[in-house]
């Protein structure tokens, strides 16, 4: 009859009506400042840049390829490429973003930025209390701001940072290998014509890098 | 000391205008009556919004405002504060006049509409012979400024939920006016205070309220359909429908303005509730003959807040209509089951006083209700929906 499931559904309101008062259980909500859930592994907002070591200028990751800044979706990124290089994690000097902004108020958190990033140095950070009373100025972070340790990326994501640090450690055995390879043959080439000189390339005193391509 | 309490306010009036001297004390009457309205009402309107937040919350198994005062009671003081001090923004292509009038149109007609509620014994501010007459016409006239609203924005939204809010309002207000027309053939009088007269009398203890006869309650339940598409409540809240229309005809307000519509609209609530109460729940007087030593307002407006907790419950309980499902229901059943109803009020004033009326007038009201909502509002049209051009 008409008008049976108006009253079916009053009957159901009427339920969680009252037991919200009687059950505690059934309030799903938390009173947030205070509570809080903790949040979810694949929980992600903002990126941030990962830094190796305790500098965060030295040990940053980033070789302001533009890859994030191209791909980006809003458009919400800036880089300046440095105009010298310094040593990469591998020893390969790399340019080093002389400025990365992100305007987090123009950022959707889609993530893409880190798909493309063939460095592992973006990554999604999880703090999401950035409120400011500086419409512009607060919400553009620039490099220092972004730049956050690889502790602090194991805290949030343990596995995701996990496997981001053993694809990097083998891409340094491998590039290790290839650079001992490559000093190994420098070294015999010199041996050859001349008096065998003691190579001491040891894994721990590689060279700066760059001399030889691989 | 009881007959006191029962007409405080009006001694109160008296004692207050008797310190003036003779020639005045007509006008300051009408102006400490219009005071007393427009603090009452607005008062209520903050209550309800309480009551809307955390019941609702409640149904939906949150704790809702607790933050502001205990249980969240300040909450409806912090969201007037915020209304009150946000940028007033108009659009720049909007009609300035038209978009200042809406709101003020709005708000004026809704209390307006009070005016003519007795809210207690001996207090009826106006007491009109056609005071329903003149409650409609100032019902009718919300539809106006929803239209303004929509018009002066210059936004398309603003204009399809304006033209949404006419069309629903249009449709709803001849339900609510026949249901009503029930009421005034049995009493025989347009006059809100013979109404609640004609209902306060008791048997065994129990009024004669109208809702207690058969035609009555069809005629209040058409009543309070007709009444919460006339308030654009859910689940006919579609001129405002915020999923597809933003807000609907107020998409361009903000600030005080937006505040207005606000107001205007919960009073709009509150003033149907009280004409509802009036017509059906037997107005101020008390659902038992023992208890007649209560005050009399005391009854009014507590059956207008269980109105709105009501109207409040079925907001929290049903989804939203398509525009079409709203239309079908007002002219395919809302309006021929008021038009019977009216024939089934005839019957029932000239049938003789005994049980024989009350079996017809059910019987008839019983079967046609089964029929017409076995027949007209049938799901017949469910299934696959077809297209007939996007495909």
């Amino acid at each position: 009859m008409l008008g049976e499931g108006i009253l079916k559904g009053l009957a159901e309101t009427a339920k969680n009506f009252a037991g919200s008062f009687v059950s505690a259980e059934r309030l799903t909500t938390v009173q947030y400042p205070e509570q809080r859930i903790a949040p979810i592994e694949a929980t992600r907002d903002f990126p941030f840049l990962v830094y190796d070591g305790n500098d965060w200028e030295a040990g940053m990751r980033c070789v302001a390829c533009q890859i994030c800044e191209k791909e980006c979706p809003p458009k919400c990124i800036y880089i300046v490429k440095s105009a010298d290089k310094k040593p990469d994690a591998l020893g390969k000097p790399q340019f080093y973003p002389a400025r990365f902004d992100i305007d987090i108020s123009v950022c959707m958190s889609c993530q893409i930025c880190v798909e493309v990033c063939p460095f592992e140095a973006i990554k999604m950070d999880t703090e999401f209390e950035l409120s400011t009373t500086d419409r512009f100025g607060g919400l553009l972070f620039d490099r220092k701001e972004l730049a956050k340790s690889n502790e602090h990326y194991h805290k949030i994501h343990p596995t995701e940072a996990a496997e981001v640090d053993a694809r990097l450690a083998a891409q340094k055995v491998k590039s290790d290998a290839k650079s001992d390879a490559a000093l190994a043959a420098a070294a015999a080439k010199a041996a050859a014509p001349a008096k065998p000189v003691p190579a001491a390339a040891s894994p721990a005193t590689k060279p700066e890098g760059g001399e030889e391509k691989p | 000391m009881i007959e006191n309490a029962d007409q405080i306010f009006v001694l109160l009036k008296h004692w207050a205008v008797g310190f003036l001297p003779a020639g005045w004390q007509g006008i300051a009457g009408v102006i400490l009556s219009v005071v007393a309205i427009l603090v009452v009402f607005p008062s209520l309107f903050a209550v309800a919004v309480w009551m809307e937040r955390k019941g609702l919350a409640r149904m939906q198994n949150r704790i809702g405002p607790n933050r502001v005062g205990p249980i969240g009671l300040l909450q409806p003081i912090a969201d007037a504060v915020k209304s009150l001090t946000k940028e007033d923004i108009v659009p720049l292509r909007a009609d300035a006049v038209v978009h200042f009038m809406a709101p003020v149109a709005l708000v004026v007609v809704v209390f307006m509409g009070i005016a003519v509620l007795p809210m207690g014994r001996n207090m009826t501010f106006v007491s009109m012979d056609a005071g329903l007459l003149f409650f409609f016409a100032m019902g009718a006239s919300t539809e106006l400024s929803v239209f303004m609203a929509g018009w002066s924005s210059r936004n398309k939204y603003s204009l399809l939920g304006a033209m949404r809010g006419v069309a629903q309002m249009i449709s709803y207000e001849v339900p609510l006016l026949m249901s009503s027309v029930a009421v005034v053939m049995i009493t025989g009088s347009l006059s809100l205070d013979k109404i609640v007269e004609a209902q306060n009398q008791y048997t065994w203890g129990l009024p004669h309220w109208y809702i207690f006869t058969p035609w009555g309650l069809a005629a209040f339940l058409m009543y309070a359909t007709a009444a919460t598409a006339e308030t654009n409540r859910s689940p006919f809240d579609l001129p405002e429908g915020e999923s597809e229309l933003v807000a609907g005809y107020f998409t361009e307000y903000s600030g005080f303005k937006w505040a207005l519509f606000f107001l205007g609209e919960y009073v709009g609530m509150l003033s149907i509730s009280g004409l509802g109460t009036t017509l059906f729940l037997g107005g101020w007087s008390s659902p038992f003959a023992f208890l007649g030593w209560v005050p009399s307002w005391f009854w009014f407006f507590s059956k207008v807040m269980m109105s709105i907790a009501v109207f409040i419950w079925i907001r929290g309980t049903l989804p939203r209509l398509r525009q079409d499902q709203l239309m079908n229901f007002a002219w395919k059943f809302v309006i021929p089951f008021t038009l019977l109803d009216l024939a089934v009020a005839a019957l029932w004033r000239f049938m003789s006083d005994g049980w024989a009326r009350w079996v017809v007038c059910s019987a008839i009201l019983l079967l046609a209700y089964a029929l017409m909502g076995g027949v007209s509002m049938s799901r017949k049209h469910l299934g696959l929906r077809t297209y007939r051009y996007a495909e």
